[in-house]
């Protein structure tokens, strides 16, 4: 357990057909001893990360480096790394045992100490005695952990796991997901993990990388990565996010305002940003509050759509700010449960909950919204959102 | 309603009936002249007719003096060596080109996929006259016709195609993962194949090596055009013989392979069998 780099990319990009880059110019670094999740939905290019630096794959450039040692010419067997595959690739006509004596054995390991290892891999899985089985004779949980198993038997100090959870069910997952962990500590090992659920990435990951579209998003802590989302696909796939759509007007040190169809948004700017730049605001729900008039820098009225009861919360919808799914989520607590759909209320939050990030996906989304901003929001209504912590109704809010 | 359903049962049963009509007439016309050589066989007379004795289940009409023939006769064990001999090696050479070009049409890096599987399978399309005639020519160039080697050589390629084709059809079903996961754990290229892939497409391996011995075993035109009085196999003897000297000497050796054949079959099918029970936790 160090803070040395164990897994380095640089620059590292991958085409398989020569035009679609798959990966691009991808850095990224793992920690000894880390929990390093890669994170993004289908396609984005994890799986193709896990198998280059497995050495299936090879980079179409840059460099990937194991201790600090490029492993360009390494092939898989050299590389000393332990794989997990998404359907397990236990070899099916060898018993458990056999499984995990194979990598003992290609490593002319005595049997004597072979067998002591398999004892030890699984217990740590909490497998004992299940030596004689054979792959096909174990639930899906069972062999997921003679996977593990597998993969640590042979002291790698690397794992990579590709959605080992994918095919189990959800009680088991979580479950699985606990003991993985425990697993990674106790050993000390590196794991770099790949899932496309986000709450198994935050359950289980020292850092989360995001992917999207073989760039990597942001890499963070899972607390920060909540939190703190540097762009807009990260907003919007970590957690609920309201995403309101608008432009700059004004840049000040800590705050902007930007112009939505229903007013103006006071929000921090997470980037340099300029007037009349696009901008897309992330807001999480259960930062919204239901308020009197003149608590928060922004507030609105809007009429409830519907409201779903989840228990221990209430989920509303509004029709706010061009975003027909606002969202805001309060608490089941004695006073708020009297909202009915059809109600007008008054929301707000404060410039803090509010991220003002560059707008990269609001070319197919955002037509609605964006060319209509600037030109409904001017008159009046600016400077009534300018004096901070004052209510600001637009117009079109009453309209409704 | 009732005599809906009824006529409903009616067509059903007919269907049923034209479909069983249809099988017997498939067995009858294909299998029974198999099946008749055997009791033939056992004829105590040198014809190739039930005799009355037959007929009246008498035991003096039959015997077993063709059998005792084939065992004695000096031209029917060479045959039968030959056989054995060309077919095995023949196999054994068919088996390991077979299993490494299905290996290699496998990987997903192979260039020219269709190209290579039409040339490797073709022997088995072209009519076996013309690739006959051709090897007759090559191998009398080479100087090899005549030889065991040229049949054998022969005998192999055309075997390759059969056990192309099922260690192909096995392969289908193989996760590339499992070769993947044994170079991760430190197994090199021949450790994973002795270990990995081999026991799992064994089943095919074999079925392919029985189809390709199967092919040599029966296999007349190119003994024709390249073997010589050393090399005559059983269906070349048999040739020889219903040319030559008309005996039910034929007829004995005819139920010989049959029995050998259903052996063969047998075990296939076996090995079919379980390999469908296998094949299932893999995927
Ligand atoms: N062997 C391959 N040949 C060609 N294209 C491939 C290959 N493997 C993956 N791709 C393509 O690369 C892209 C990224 O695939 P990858 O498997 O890395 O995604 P992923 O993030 O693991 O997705 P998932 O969550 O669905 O597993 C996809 O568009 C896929 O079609
Ligand atoms: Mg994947």
């Amino acid at each position: 357990m160090g803070s040395s780099p164990h897994v380095e990319f640089h620059g590292v990009s991958k085409t398989y057909d020569g035009q679609t880059m798959v990966v691009q110019d991808l850095d990224l670094c793992v920690n000894e001893g880390e929990f390093f999740t890669l994170l993004g939905p289908s396609g984005s290019g994890k799986t193709t990360c896990l198998m280059m630096l497995a050495g299936f794959e090879a980079p179409s450039s840059g460099e990937i480096r194991l201790s600090g040692r490029s492993v360009q010419h390494l092939p898989p067997r050299k590389r000393g790394i332990g794989v997990v595959f998404q359907n397990y690739a236990l070899f099916p006509h060898m018993t458990v045992g056999r499984n995990l004596a194979f990598p003992l054995e290609v490593r002319g390991i005595s049997a004597a100490r072979r067998r002591e290892r398999i004892r030890q891999a699984l217990e740590v899985v909490r497998l004992d005695g299940f030596e004689h089985r054979r792959p096909g004779e174990l639930s899906g949980g069972q062999q997921q952990r003679v996977a593990i198993a597998r993969a640590l038997v042979f002291n790698p100090t690397l794992v990579l796991m590709d959605e080992p959870l994918g095919a189990l069910d959800r009680r088991l997952r979580e479950e699985m997901q606990f003991e993985i962990r425990r697993m990674q500590q106790d050993l000390g090992v590196t794991v770099v993990y790949v899932t496309h659920d986000q709450q198994e990435a935050m359950a289980m990951s020292s850092r989360v990388a995001v992917f999207h579209r073989g760039h990597i998003q942001q890499v963070a802590a899972p607390e920060t990565l909540y939190e703190e989302p540097e762009r807009e696909f990260v907003a919007s796939f970590i957690g609920d996010n309201n995403m309101l759509r608008g432009q700059v007007l004004t840049v000040e040190r800590d705050h902007c305002d930007v112009a939505t169809p229903d007013g103006i948004v006071r929000a921090f700017p997470v980037h340099h940003c300029r007037p009349g730049d696009p901008s897309v605001l992330a807001i999480r729900p259960e930062r919204v509050s239901l308020t009197r008039p003149g608590v928060y820098t922004n507030e609105f009225e809007a009429v409830v759509e519907d409201i779903l009861f989840i228990g221990d919360h209430l989920r509303l919808r509004l029709n706010l700010c061009g975003n027909p799914n606002f969202v805001v989520k309060i608490q089941n607590v004695i006073g708020h449960s009297a909202v009915l759909a059809g109600d007008r209320v008054r929301v707000g939050w404060s410039v803090m909950d509010c991220r003002a990030l560059p707008d990269e996906e609001g070319a197919g989304s955002g037509v609605l919204t964006r060319p209509a901003a600037p030109l409904r929001s001017p008159p009046g209504d600016a400077t009534g959102v300018s004096g901070t912590d004052r209510a600001d109704v637009p117009p079109s809010t009453q309209a409704v | 309603m009732t005599s809906r359903t009824a006529s409903f049962g009616l067509g059903d049963r007919l269907a049923r009936w034209l479909h069983l009509a249809f099988c017997a007439a498939v067995f009858v016309f294909l299998i029974a002249p198999m099946l008749v050589v055997v009791p033939l066989s056992f004829n105590a007379e040198p014809y190739f007719t039930f005799s009355e004795g037959m007929l009246a289940l008498d035991a003096d009409a039959y015997s077993l003096r063709w059998y005792r023939n084939i065992v004695e006769d000096e031209e029917w064990r060479l045959a039968l060596a030959n056989s054995l001999f060309i077919g095995l090696a023949a196999a054994a050479i068919a088996t390991a080109l077979g299993v490494l070009a299905a290996l290699g049409l496998a990987s997903p890096a192979m260039p020219g996929r269709a190209l290579v599987t039409g040339l490797l399978i073709s022997p088995m399309i072209t009519p076996i006259i013309i690739s006959a005639a051709g090897m007759f020519f090559f191998y009398s160039y080479l100087g090899l016709s005549q030889t065991h080697l040229s049949l054998v050589l022969a005998h192999a390629a055309l075997g390759t195609p059969f056990v192309v084709i099922t260690v192909t059809a096995t392969l289908a079903g193989f996760d590339r993962n499992l070769v993947r996961a044994a170079e991760s754990l430190g197994a090199g290229p021949f450790v994973v194949f002795r270990r990995v892939q081999l026991p799992l497409i064994a089943p095919g391996v074999i079925a392919g090596a029985l189809f390709a011995f199967a092919a040599s075993f029966d296999e007349v035109v190119t003994v024709l055009f390249l073997g010589g009085l050393e090399q005559r196999t059983i269906p070349r003897q048999m040739w020889a013989g219903i040319r030559e000297q008309i005996s039910p000497e034929i007829l004995a050796v005819a139920t010989f392979l049959v029995a050998f054949v259903l052996v063969l079959m047998g075990v296939v099918e076996w090995l079919r069998g379980r390999h469908g029970h296998q094949g299932e936790p893999a995927r």
